[in-house]
């Protein structure tokens, strides 16, 4: 099968692949350059645990092709720490116990992370609409937003 | 307990002590079970029967081997070569692992490519011709059992029905008998749905058989590493894998909620595929696989007839059941009742005549069932006695909180025996009821309703007061396979003071490495923080059966506090020792032994642990540890009240929940955050399949529900704002009076919304709610269909 060569910057680092054009950006992430925090939970983009950020939106890169990030800014739940400080919304998901078994986490942290730059001061509403795309089976959502409330008081 | 007897520093129990797992979940950096590559590593794929009843004529496996990178199929007459083609369930049945010549339902395992790449096996899949002969396919299990209807499990030799098994509880005539001599019965049909546990992660595993040592590891999804252990032992000796040449590596898990409880056949062709070729076999099924194949949960069809006095008082109850369990019966139970402990079904009431029975019924569907967010059919027992009782307070024209009142248990009458022979161990009913609804404002919610009737709109407002049945053991009723539902822990004390404790439990998001840490703090005073929690790999923990029946708090927890009690009699000896008095001189506080009266004579923990490695007494063993096995002397009933408000579209029957209080009593708590939000969690499984989840079959038995498309898990826009709060009724007999809490909500939440939606109006015709795919039909139905 033919490949393709793209260069990705992930999570602030230039990265190469050769990859087969129906390689999904998820695969590529996970599987070529090893980052496993990225998760697959449906196949369908109904779960939202591959969500990552793709030149500042959150996309779901289960339904992605890799070639179509060729070129693109990429930040995965890894990136999200940035000199050994954490993100708001990685430490408003600790204090508020917005996760439980972990797996939809990542997708809701660049989720969210993503929504908090673009509206500084969301509603609840806001919220559960921006989340509404990303699936949790464990906490029941409430204290998810909570979280996402924290991260935005502290950015603020 | 109301307040924490330790300090902060040591985060002993009451503490909502922030996790210690949430570090690594909110890097990326968990390690889930495809999160795993090892050298050399294989992957599997699996080809899935488009038919849900047909003979298979032929697999062409030509044009699939020719694919580059594709290195065999397996199938059937394979694995029948060693005798792997059938493996036994939980349940003493039996299921195919891969069929020979007949698939039993849709999405059935038909046979596995193995390949050097993922996307290489899928192509794979792709190229298998397998050619089929549709046969008659059996999807109603009412069709199933009656006379002369084809027999399914053609298999077993004398098998003339398709009847998986009977099983009943009580005395039927007695029970008849006071139904007979009441002022009212009430008769409701009540269905609950097949649905899927749908854990965000997939079930998967990487089998490694090393052939130089002859040891199979698995890195497997299982909630029962343990138990998986001794089954692939007993399950596969014959083909040389022995006990203590098998290593199951349970990772972090990405939700269970009882649907990795089962040996289900992908783990098998893997186990196989690894020892035949000798490499690591990679099989992570995708999301259809999972909720099309995997055990499912409920489908369970129910008549109840609830009897009372003219005043409210209740005084028989009869139910009978028709369980769908696919064409095995697969049921991940580890009770001695087929039908697991759904003899709970006189839930919180004193009632004094009762009478269950289930006949479970062969289809063309997947096997299972599994415990889903439950200690096996105790939602479906706690659903049936909850709709009886508004169904009854309807009847009586009577307030169902009242009624629910009159009839409850009363405290004084703890420890309860049930007519139906459970032995509740504590409960205060009314209590949780009144604080319910008090919070909930419930007197001006019933005034509201009665001005929005009068204007044609539909509000409902719905309670449940559920009896949980939780923490399996005890032995004497508890096995897996003849193996008794015990469970352990194993504490070592280092010299330094910090700890490191092993349970026979898995975590699959329920926060053990921070609970059990908390545990051992408030037993022994080693802050929380110094103890490392480790669960999950069968070549390090202490045996135990796993987690699920909310029974790690009630065994495993029970263990941990007392092999810590065990570790705190010796540093005592050794604290006497250090100090010079007797051992009766000395008095506890957490983190250390002081002399009565003197309190500034003291030894603390890690005082006592340096000494056990360094300047023990003569003749004492040397270091400070322990191992717990603990069979509870009854399991713990955790109870609650839930009360909801709903408001239903008249137009298009869209049903919103406006308000949900939960009060909960689970006894003593560990961490009251992490319990917080395993009810939040348990109430959203419990709104999903009362309004929106549902797996069903049409008549050739195709799947609906099989995808995320059409299985609708709620999302934060149809989940209300959860209002929570608690009672505290201790465990008389668990060792610091804790209850499982974990299936709570889960349980008692689907009648509440049920009650709220459901109401026969007065042309006996009946408002229901059911899963979303299914609500533009069923806005009315008339009375007696099931609900």
């Amino acid at each position: 099968m033919a490949k393709h060569k793209i260069s990705v910057t992930i999570n602030g680092a230039a990265r190469e692949a050769e990859v087969e054009s129906r390689l999904l950006l998820v695969h590529l992430i996970r599987e070529v350059f090893r980052m496993t925090g990225t998760h697959v939970g449906c196949d369908t983009s109904h779960c939202g645990a591959c969500t990552v950020v793709l030149d500042g939106n959150p996309v779901k890169s289960c339904t992605v092709l890799a070639v179509q990030a060729d070129g693109a800014k990429i930040t995965t739940v890894e990136g999200l720490e940035q000199g050994g400080k954490l993100h708001p919304v990685q430490e408003g998901f600790t204090e508020k116990h917005g996760l439980q078994c972990g797996f939809c986490t990542p997708g809701m942290l660049m989720t969210t992370s993503a929504l908090l730059e673009r509206n500084k001061n969301p509603s609840e509403q806001q919220i559960r609409e921006a989340i509404s795309g990303n699936l949790c089976r464990c906490t029941g959502y409430v204290n998810i937003v909570k979280a996402v409330q924290y991260a935005a008081e502290k950015m603020r | 307990m109301s307040e924490p007897r330790t300090d902060a520093k040591i985060c002993g129990m009451g503490h909502s002590m922030k996790r210690k797992e949430d570090p690594r979940f909110i890097r990326g950096q968990g390690r889930y079970i495809d999160d795993f590559t090892l050298p050399g590593m294989l992957y599997m794929d699996i080809v899935r029967s488009p038919h849900a009843h047909a003979r298979i004529k032929k697999i062409n496996t030509a044009r699939a081997l020719k694919i580059p990178g594709v290195l065999a199929v397996i199938d059937g007459p394979t694995l029948a070569k060693y005798n792997l083609h059938w493996m036994p369930t939980i349940s003493a049945d039996t299921q195919m692992v891969l069929p020979i010549d007949e698939v039993m339902y849709q999405a059935q395992e038909v046979c596995a490519v193995i390949a050097t790449e993922r996307y290489i096996a899928a192509d794979g899949v792709d190229a298998v011709e397998v050619e089929y002969e549709p046969l008659p396919v059996m999807v109603d299990p009412h069709k199933s059992l009656a006379p002369g209807a084809p027999v399914l499990r053609k298999d077993k030799e004398g098998k003339k029905d398709n009847l998986a098994f009977h099983w009943q509880a009580g005395d039927k005539a007695d029970a008849e008998r006071a139904l007979a001599a009441s002022d009212v019965v009430i008769s409701e049909n009540v269905y609950l749905p097949r649905i899927h546990v749908a854990s965000m992660e997939t079930c998967g595993c990487i089998a490694d058989f090393d052939t130089a040592q002859g040891k199979l590891t698995v890195y497997m999804t299982t909630q029962a590493p343990h138990a998986v252990r001794t089954v692939f032992a007993l399950v596969a000796g014959h083909v040389g894998l022995s006990e203590e040449k098998i290593r199951i590596v349970s990772p972090d898990i990405g939700g269970g909620f009882g649907g990795k409880v089962p040996v289900y056949p992908g783990y098998v062709i893997a186990v196989a595929a690894s020892v035949v070729i000798g490499k690591p076999i990679k099989w992570i099924e995708d999301r259809m696989e999972n909720l099309q194949a995997d055990s499912f949960a409920r489908d369970y069809h129910m008549k109840v007839e609830l009897g009372a006095k003219r005043d409210g008082t209740m005084t028989s109850l009869k139910i009978k059941t028709v369980a769908d369990h696919g064409y095995a019966n697969a049921s991940a139970n580890p009770s001695k009742f087929p039908t697991g402990l759904f003899s709970i079904c006189t839930g919180s009431y004193d009632l004094k005549h009762a009478f269950c029975e289930v006949d479970a019924a062969y289809t063309h569907k997947p096997p299972g069932g599994v415990a889903y967010r439950c200690s096996f059919r105790v939602t479906e027992a706690v659903h049936a006695i909850e709709r009886a009782t508004d169904a009854l307070a309807q009847k009586l024209n009577m307030d169902p909180a009242e009624l629910r009142m009159k009839n409850f248990i009363k405290p004084e009458q703890f420890p309860y025996k049930s007519v139906l022979g459970w032995e509740y161990d504590s409960g205060n009913y009314g209590v949780a009821l009144k604080k319910a609804m008090d919070i909930i404002g419930y007197d001006a919610l019933r005034r509201e309703q009665a001005e929005k009737r009068k204007k044609g709109d539909l509000m409902g407002i719905g309670i449940s007061s559920f009896t949980e049945i939780v923490g399996a053991g005890p032995s004497r009723d508890f096995d897996i396979l003849g193996i008794k539902m015990f469970d352990s822990a194993e504490i070592r004390v280092h010299p330094t003071g910090k700890a490191i404790a092993r349970f026979g439990t898995k975590s699959q998001g329920q926060g053990h490495e921070t609970t059990y840490a908390q545990i051992v703090a408030e037993e022994l005073g080693i802050p929380a923080a110094h103890v490392q929690v480790e669960e999950g790999d069968t070549d390090t923990a202490p045996y135990g059966l796993g987690t699920y029946a909310s029974r790690s708090t009630p065994t495993s927890g029970a263990a941990c506090a007392l092999a810590a009690r065990k570790i705190r009699d010796k540093a005592k000896k050794i604290a006497a020792h250090l100090l010079e008095v007797s051992e009766q001189d000395l008095d506890w506080e957490p983190g250390k032994f002081f002399v009565k009266g003197a309190p500034q004579m003291a030894k603390t923990i890690q005082e006592c642990a340096f000494a056990a490695y360094t300047n023990h007494p003569q003749g004492m063993e040397a270091g400070l540890e322990a191992v717990h096995y603990y069979d509870p002397p009854n399991l713990t009933f955790p109870f609650g009240s839930y009360i909801c408000v709903v408001d239903i579209d008249r137009g298009t029957g869209d049903v919103k929940v406006r308000r949900f209080v939960a009060v909960d009593d689970c006894g003593n708590i560990i961490n009251p955050m992490i319990v917080e939000g395993q009810i939040h969690g348990g109430l959203t499984q419990g709104i999903g399949p009362a309004l929106y989840e549902e797996i069903s079959y049409d008549d050739e038995g195709n799947i609906s529900g099989g995808s995320f498309l059409d299985y609708y898990v709620p999302t934060a826009l149809e989940t209300p704002h959860w209002e929570t709060d608690k009672t505290t009724t201790p465990s008389p007999h668990h060792p610091f009076g804790a209850k499982g809490v974990g299936e709570s909500a889960t349980v008692g939440a689907p009648p509440a919304i049920a009650n709220a939606v459901v109401r026969k109006s007065a042309s006996g015709r009946i408002r229901v709610a059911t899963a979303m795919t299914t609500t533009m039909r069923t806005i009315e139905r008339p009375a007696g269909e099931p609900v």
